[in-house]
């Protein structure tokens, strides 16, 4: 079994799963029990200032998108930061610190945007002993009303600011979390990594209305008549930050930056494909409280099991390993030529390729009286619609042509030699994309 | 506690509790809740031109209907189904649906366990009629009559497209209640709570449908008369005869006809009063022969037997219905024909003698054996009686074109007495429609 000791700023954890700043963290008996189930770390659910703690809704805080048979696959919430005393919070910290060396406690933070909040809150957290800090500049929804949260991630000159301010008065490192409710996301990651930060984190939740109830005319979830948008998280989100993830990991200004992947992490699969953009180590929320604790058992043996086969022997074996072919489309390769094509023996004729092929693209898949479904390659562009949404898996593969072949669709021979856009002679000026 | 049990000795009642003859004869394929039917509604893949579409007799638009129930509109749903199957309801309860749309789904081929389109149907139709609702209403009255004769599913179809289509209809049935197979044939257990009954009251819903029972053609009708005072008729009079053993002993007490078996099942209101016997023999291997076999042993009888002639895969019951049969500790023989039905006056025993095909042709071994029997049920067909002699015959059955015209102008057939198609409820429906819509053609000048 694959060792999946994973060192992220010089944490060193058993594993490169831990949970994300959110319910699941906001307390001492959530966080032991999350350790005892297996998680490498945690990211204690946000503090504020000193004071009378925030107050959150007390009707419904959470909104879901299902799948078949009521699977989640998207969640919203309301929920603001901690609404238990600073001091409670801190105290039970530097317990579960101290009885869990081996396991990463990083402490999240959003204090108002004057110098003297994050003074007085940085010490304090110095003194529990947690491994670091987590800057919550991306919670979409409350805060962001009071000029915290994502209000201070959509600034880069503030973050940049409140980043260092925390490397000044805190000696541990410090993780800045990225709103992607901003266009982009590049922009944050340059300007806190100016503040010094060690490392950033994203996504944070997405601006989100998960649905409306047409009785009564009012988003959900509604609290009496009412409601606001939310963060949304889970595997629906997952793409949007895979994508962030990617151009933070391959932007020149901030290569090299540590990141931890956040956004649907649900399956062992999906934190190696986060790692593989170049996340150091993942954190999970959703997926826990979709399925409590013991999914971190899945994501052990899953990532452990696949590493094996790789024959990677640590987590930072792969970090990043995807990244050089995160690319620009203007640099995709159009001398490339595949063509559909439909394994007989695994089709069910359903004829869902047929429908797609001929209602919305490119009417490449023809249709005999026996439900013999096949690519026309004269027609066909590899779209991949069809491989999409065949019901059975592997049943339609997209094949390269060979150099030297002619393609049907073109009449042209597939040429061996790479050539992308900027080199086309249909492309306006023959020059690359703006 | 019942007075008999499963060994007592000769045909009587009570051998089982009235608390395990209801739990018995409970609905064979309970109804879906809402949350059962949308998981089984997502297993659909809403094929292109879809195989179950073409399975079905009434072609149901399937994929729609499901995606119907997907989306939270199981009213639609329905509708959707009703619009080409009037008894879209009895048809999820009794449809052989293993060997048409179910046997068609691609998830069948794609592993081994196809989306139940069956019980998802039924899901729509009992949610619509619980609501008490009936989504059709007629057109104008176009100021014609048509006399329906039979009240079973091919006329009550028929009956229904024509109201629909503002013709006056008046029905007519033999028997004291409408509703025909679906309320004198078929197991108890796929129609519970009344349902048949049921179904016909709402199907009535649509209002232009005179419904008079206790009129059998022949005896209290006469296609003459009709022809003069209706503009049309249809015929959906069913198989009313029962073909015969041809064995010897065939006249013992204990020996009598399945059909008739069934229809006192459905009718009786104390299953604990219905008797059967100790050793039931069925002969026969359709669907009557299962109802029958399946029926008797839920009944109490220690042992069922159906003996078919020829080789099981040639049974005109489904597999499934076949494995409900085992399932429930019926025997079944294959390849045995009979030869004669021994006792002193009573049946006591049913003697058979293995058989084998060649091309089809079917020929007695010559080797024999008995089986102990004090009830034998005869299911091998039911046979057209009572047809009026003017109109032409197809073999056994009255002869009609693809839309149901008989050989007699203004004259139209369908269900199990009329030629093409199978016998099934739901092949009956399919007739009685198009008969309506080739009468409505007709009556309004279309040709």
């Amino acid at each position: 079994m694959a060792d999946l000791t994973t060192d992220f700023l010089g944490i060193k954890t058993p594993n490169p799963f831990w949970l994300a700043s959110a319910p699941p963290t906001d307390k001492e008996y959530n966080v032991r029990r999350a350790f005892e189930a297996g998680w490498g770390g945690v990211v204690w659910k946000t503090l504020g200032s000193e004071g009378p703690p925030v107050v959150n809704v007390n009707g419904p805080r959470y909104g879901a998108i299902y799948g078949a048979d009521r699977r989640l696959l998207g969640l919203n919430n309301i929920e603001l930061i901690t609404d238990r005393p600073l001091q409670t919070n801190l105290e039970e910290i530097a317990r579960v610190k101290a009885d869990y060396p081996d396991r990463a406690i990083i402490v999240s933070l959003m204090v108002p945007c004057d110098e003297q909040a994050w003074k007085d809150i940085l010490p304090l957290v110095e003194e529990t002993g947690a491994d670091g800090i987590e800057l919550n500049f991306g919670c979409p929804h409350g805060m962001s009303e009071r000029g915290m949260g994502a209000a201070v991630g959509q600034v880069p000159e503030y973050i940049e600011m409140v980043t260092r301010w925390c490397k000044q008065y805190y000696s541990k490192p410090v993780i800045v979390k990225l709103t992607p409710n901003i266009t982009d996301v590049r922009k944050p990651a340059e300007a806190a990594m100016r503040g010094g930060a060690d490392a950033v984190s994203l996504i944070n939740t997405i601006n989100s209305i998960t649905s409306v109830n047409l009785d009564i005319m009012s988003p959900e979830p509604t609290i009496d008549g009412k409601g606001s948008h939310g963060g949304y998280c889970g595997p629906a989100v997952k793409p949007i930050a895979m994508s962030m993830v990617s151009e933070i990991a391959r932007n020149a200004e901030t290569k090299g930056l540590p990141i931890s992947g956040i956004g649907g992490v649900t399956t062992w699969r999906d934190a190696a494909e986060f790692m593989a953009l170049g996340c150091g180590n993942v954190q999970v929320c959703t997926a826990a409280m979709t399925y409590g604790f013991k999914v971190v058992e899945e994501m052990i043996s899953g990532l452990s099991d696949w590493m094996d086969e790789k024959g990677y022997t640590s987590t930072q074996d792969f970090v990043g390993m995807a990244v050089p072919n995160v690319t620009d489309w203007q640099y995709l390769n159009l001398n490339y030529v595949a063509k559909a094509k439909i394994d007989q023996d695994a089709c069910i004729k359903c004829g869902r390729c047929y429908a797609a092929c001929e209602d919305t693209s490119h009417q490449a898949i023809s249709m005999s009286a026996d439900r013999v479904f096949e690519v026309i390659d004269a027609e066909c562009v590899a779209c991949n619609l069809c491989v999409d949404v065949c019901p059975v898996e592997d049943c339609i593969s997209m094949l390269p042509m060979k150099a030297g072949e002619v393609d049907p669709r073109t009449g042209k021979v597939v040429e061996k030699e790479y050539a992308n856009w900027t080199t086309h002679p249909n492309n306006p000026g023959t020059c690359a994309a703006e | 506690m019942p007075d008999a049990t499963p060994m007592t000795p000769g045909i009587t009642s009570g051998r089982l509790s009235a608390e395990t003859l209801s739990e018995n004869f409970d609905d064979l394929h309970p109804a879906y809740a809402p949350h059962e039917a949308a998981v089984a509604a997502d297993r659909c893949y809403f094929c292109h031109d879809a195989p179950c579409i073409t399975a079905c007799p009434t072609d149901i638009d399937i994929p729609l209907f499901i995606r119907q129930i997907q989306t939270g509109t199981p009213e639609a749903a329905a509708k959707t189904i009703l619009t080409q199957n009037i008894l879209g309801g009895m048809c999820a309860r009794v449809c052989p649906t293993e060997t048409l749309c179910e046997e068609a789904c691609v998830r069948e081929a794609a592993e081994g366990k196809p989306v139940e389109i069956g019980r998802l149907q039924r899901f729509a139709t009992d949610t619509l009629m619980d609501a008490g609702k009936h989504p059709f209403s007629r057109a104008a009255s176009t100021g014609k009559s048509v006399a329906v004769v039979g009240a079973g599913p091919a006329g009550l179809s028929c009956a229904h497209r024509l109201a629909m289509h503002g013709h006056d209809v008046v029905l007519f049935d033999a028997r004291p209640k409408a509703g025909g197979l679906n309320e004198f044939g078929i197991a108890a257990y796929k129609s519970t709570d009344d349902f048949a009954a049921q179904e016909v009251d709402w199907l009535l819903k649509i209002g232009g449908i005179t419904v008079e029972m206790g009129q059998r053609l022949g005896q209290d009708l006469s296609l003459d008369e009709l022809q003069n005072e209706y503009d049309a008729v249809f015929l959906g009079i069913g198989l009313s005869g029962v073909n015969s053993l041809r064995a010897a002993g065939e006249e013992r007490e204990g020996v009598s006809d399945a059909v008739s078996f069934i229809a006192d099942l459905r009718q009786a209101s104390n299953l604990t009063a219905l008797p059967v016997g100790r050793d039931v023999v069925v002969i026969g291997g359709g669907m009557t022969a299962v109802d029958a076999a399946v029926q008797s042993k839920l009944l109490g009888a220690e042992n069922v037997t159906i003996v078919y002639r020829r080789g099981q895969d040639q049974m005109g019951a489904s597999r499934f219905e076949q494995d409900l049969a085992t399932s429930k500790g019926v025997r079944i023989i294959a390849n045995a024909q009979p030869v004669a039905v021994h006792g002193n006056g009573a049946v006591a025993e049913a003697e058979f003698e293995y058989t084998t095909s060649n091309d089809d042709k079917l020929k007695g071994t010559g080797e024999t054996f008995r089986l102990k029997a004090d009830q034998v049920f005869k299911a091998i067909g039911q046979t057209l009686e009572g047809a009026p002699e003017m109109l032409d015959l197809d073999g056994r059955k009255i002869a009609v074109s693809a839309a149901g015209a008989t050989s007699v102008k203004g004259v139209w057939a369908g269900g199990d007495c009329a030629s093409g198609g199978d016998d099934l409820t739901v092949t009956a429906v399919a007739e009685g429609r198009d008969a309506a819509e080739d009468i409505h053609s007709t009556l309004m000048g279309g040709k």
